[in-house]
């Protein structure tokens, strides 16, 4: 049984009330879209993601960067993620040949909103469950896993093999 | 009808409409007549929208909770229960292995025990956010709580000390917190008849060095006449520099203290001039007595580490000239508060008919010319009419506690007659006062006890909650009052339950605090000594019947989920690293039949568990903590063999095992 309010005049009074500051402070952030209503995304957040990082210029892979990714990935992301294998979350063996670098770095750094309003990663999220957390909030840090990823990109991976992803 | 009736309640069960009647009539049975009007604009003024944040963050005691609520006001919302001096299952305080340490003692580990004070530290006596310190009475001891993560840093036991009742008053910038001693005892302690109290049973206020997290210490102790020591607050502004106790049974009675410490017209103020103990213990006076103590704090690591004290400088009067003054104040003074200039010292006497009011100024100007009554162990005793600025007359019966709203007003609780009464500082007139449900102890306005208020609400921190609520049983949540002081008249606005006995609160405007959160640490600034800073890191070791296991958490899988080679007769250690690096995002960590609480692991954070199986078998263990959609998936399982059995150790998480 719900416990009434004791007057019936008194919601009454604070719903008005309620209508009114939210109409008159203008400084409520807007709604976020419902979870399976994702709004439409420009070409570019479709490519390279939503996030910080646009128009990515790549040089032959650096080895000393790829190898300080490679300890931010073992202590940030090898809990869900392998190289050659589907894990908790996709491979990432070959994720180079399908996503854009930028697409990579914004997943890494933003994975909140891509997990919310890109369809890409919402059709991972059907297909796996678990949301990517956000590990890595330092730039430096996201590119240096993403020159770790560029230096263990494998041709061995065909596509349609089951890693996952598509 | 009254609220108590069976009535109310008969007719909530009969139906909606018959309810809705019940209550509404109810509620008007009791309390000030509110309008509906009124009670709109009362709902209007607390009223936090979804989404919206509160203007206040209140530190409520725990009282005998021994913990620290945190509490948005105006709404009366709770926002956290903060463990203290109690063991915590909820988070492990006091059960894991890094947490353990804070709450040993002398005495060994106390569990428990009873926080009456909480005080934000303070910047040019202003509540500045950084820390909120709370005495343990029982066991007397001081903790911070650090307010960048709303959790316990550091607590000190408090030696020669019993009932840490008076505490922890802080000074203006935070140099010192005092903790005054409510019983007094033989210092140092020791087997002796309680009959020979008089001489013998000694008084102690110690002050401790504050502003330096990590590194509280007492930097002296002055032992004082045997008298219980019960309340404090420091000058400021003119003042600063004296710290004023209040004392009562100056009697020096022993037994049925209720009659037997209540026959002198008038009790004291001890106001200690702390910048002349300091100057004093400089130049040498005093000396170093054995104690036994000890100083709890997180180390480097994040974990807690229990240090043993064994000595403090303790001063007496007769060792440093001009330390102490007598103030007489009527009749067994309880709360003692400075108004917001300095010039101001309020005692509550608790049997009074009148508040006193004492002058700063005057009291300077009494020392000057040693006008003195008499002198008790060389503590020289004013004069009550020398250093009097006024008395509050028709202040409600059995006042206690005064703060203040910055415009020139006071508010005093008197516990007798369950109100709060407002008075004017300069003419003591009073000019309003409000009825509260019931027995009102302490009051709170956020930065009342400052030199800089923010004089908009008040709440009353009741004792008694009786009919207030839905009726629980024969204990009921204590209740808090919020009443709005912005205008001339008091406002009741809002009652609000609480947890334990809020026997003090601090309250502070809420960007002060909100702006410095931690959302979580950082794994890279992770030395725990058995972090697992990466699944592959994770592992599990055997050291003689030790068994270290090296876990990982995140969303929504434990490395390793599966641990074989565990027997009975082990000490199994499970030690966890949450590897998110998000902010709320806690994992928990519970295993079947541990006899302990469960772990709540924070982002960054390593705990652990000890385990000790007795019985051979497969025990789950599991997250706690509702992490995800597939955290329900989050469990493992680890596999108990007898004492003698050979099963090699083993371990893994999605079928991949391993051995080292």
């Amino acid at each position: 049984m719900t416990i009434p309010l004791p007057s019936r005049a008194v919601p009454t009074v604070l719903l008005v009330l309620v209508i009114a500051c939210a109409g008159g402070e203008g400084e409520a952030p807007p709604p976020e879209a419902p979870p399976d209503a994702p709004d439409r995304l420009t070409a570019v957040e479709i490519e390279q993601g939503l996030g910080p990082i646009r128009d990515l210029q790549l040089a032959d892979v650096d080895a000393e960067l790829a190898a300080l990714g490679e300890t931010a990935f073992t202590t940030k992301c090898s809990a869900c993620h392998r190289i050659d294998s589907r894990f908790v979350a996709p491979a990432l063996g070959d994720v180079l040949a399908r996503r854009r670098p930028e697409f990579v770095m914004n997943m890494i750094l933003n994975a909140d909103e891509m997990v919310r309003r890109h369809p890409a990663v919402r059709e991972l999220l059907a297909e796996f469950y678990t949301p990517m957390p956000t590990q890595v909030r330092d730039p430096e840090e996201a590119r240096a896993i993403l020159e770790f990823l560029r230096s263990v990109q494998t041709a061995s991976l065909s596509p349609g093999e089951p890693t996952g992803d598509r | 009808m009254r609220r108590r009736s069976n009535g109310a309640l008969y007719s909530l069960a009969a139906g909606l409409a018959a309810a809705t009647v019940g209550i509404f009539a109810c509620q008007s049975g009791r309390g000030p007549a509110v309008g509906a009007g009124d009670m709109a604009s009362a709902a209007q003024a607390v009223y936090v929208a979804p989404g919206e944040y509160d203007e206040f963050y209140a530190f409520m005691s725990g009282g005998f909770s021994g913990q620290l609520t945190v509490m948005g006001l105006p709404s009366g919302r709770l926002l956290k229960q903060v463990p203290v001096f109690s063991q915590y299952p909820e988070n492990g305080w006091g059960y894991s292995e890094e947490t353990k340490a804070m709450l040993e003692t002398s005495y060994g580990f106390v569990p428990w025990d009873d926080a009456h004070h909480p005080e934000l530290s303070m910047t040019d006596g202003v509540p500045d956010g950084r820390w909120i310190f709370i005495n343990g009475n029982n066991t007397p001891r001081v903790a911070r709580v650090d307010l960048s993560t709303f959790e316990t840093v550091e607590i000190l036991e408090i030696p020669h000390s019993a009932g840490n009742h008076g505490s922890p008053f802080i000074t203006p910038n935070s140099d010192y917190l005092v903790a005054s001693t409510r019983f007094s005892v033989p210092v140092p302690n020791r087997d002796m008849s309680i009959e020979e109290y008089k001489g013998n049973f000694k008084g102690t206020l110690s002050f401790v060095r504050a502003n330096d997290p990590g590194n509280m210490s007492i930097a002296f102790q002055i032992l004082m006449p045997g008298y219980d020591y019960d309340l404090a607050h420091a000058g400021k502004g003119p003042s600063d520099g004296w710290m004023f106790f209040t004392s009562y049974n100056t009697e020096e009675e022993h037994t049925l203290l209720e009659v037997t410490a209540s026959r002198r017209d008038k009790d004291f103020v001890a106001a200690v001039n702390y910048r002349r103990a300091e100057e004093c213990v400089a130049a040498g006076a005093g000396r170093d007595m054995p104690a036994d103590y000890r100083h709890n704090y997180f180390n480097e690591h994040h974990i807690a580490v229990s240090d043993r004290e064994t000595s403090v400088r303790v001063i007496e009067p007769s060792d440093c000239s001009d330390l102490v003054y007598f103030l007489p104040t009527p009749k067994s003074p309880h709360g003692v508060d400075v108004d917001p200039t300095g010039e101001y010292i309020v005692a509550g006497g608790k049997l009074a008919t009148v508040i006193p009011v004492h002058s700063f100024s005057r009291m300077i100007d009494a020392i000057a010319a040693e006008d003195f009554e008499e002198v008790i162990d060389e503590i020289p005793v004013l004069r009550y009419e020398s250093i009097l600025a006024g008395e509050v007359e028709n202040a409600g019966l059995g006042p206690l506690h005064t703060e203040f709203d910055g415009r020139g007003f006071a508010y005093t609780t008197a516990f007798i007659t369950s109100e709060i009464v407002k008075w004017e500082i300069g003419s003591w007139q009073v000019v309003d006062r409000i009825p509260v449900y019931y027995s009102v102890g302490h009051l709170m306005i956020p930065g009342g006890d400052s030199a800089e208020p923010w004089g908009r609400y008040l709440i009353a921190l009741n004792k008694i909650t009786k009919d207030r609520y839905l009726p629980t049983g024969p204990e009921l949540a204590h209740s808090a009052q919020l009443i709005d002081i912005s205008g001339e008249r008091m406002r009741l606005l809002l009652d609000f339950p609480t947890q334990g006995e809020p026997h003090y609160a601090q309250g502070i405007a809420a960007e002060l605090v909100m702006d410095n959160q931690v959302q979580f640490y950082s794994l890279d600034d992770n030395t725990h000594p058995h972090a697992t800073k990466s699944p592959a890191e994770a592992r599990v070791v055997r050291e003689g019947n030790v068994v270290h296991v090296y876990m990982t958490s995140i969303r929504s899988h434990f490395t390793p989920d599966n641990v074989e080679g565990i027997r009975v007769g082990d000490e199994v250690h499970f030690h966890v690293t949450n590897l998110e690096q998000d902010w709320d995002v806690p994992h928990g960590f519970a295993a079947m039949g541990a006899n302990t609480s469960e772990l709540l692991i924070m982002p960054g954070e390593t705990r652990t568990l000890v385990w000790n199986p007795t019985r051979p078998g497969i025990y789950p263990f599991y997250c706690t903590d509702f992490c995800s959609a597939l955290h329900q998936e989050m469990q493992g399982y680890a596999r108990v063999s007898p004492r003698d059995a050979d099963v090699p150790l083993r371990w893994g998480t999605g079928g991949e095992w391993q051995t080292r």
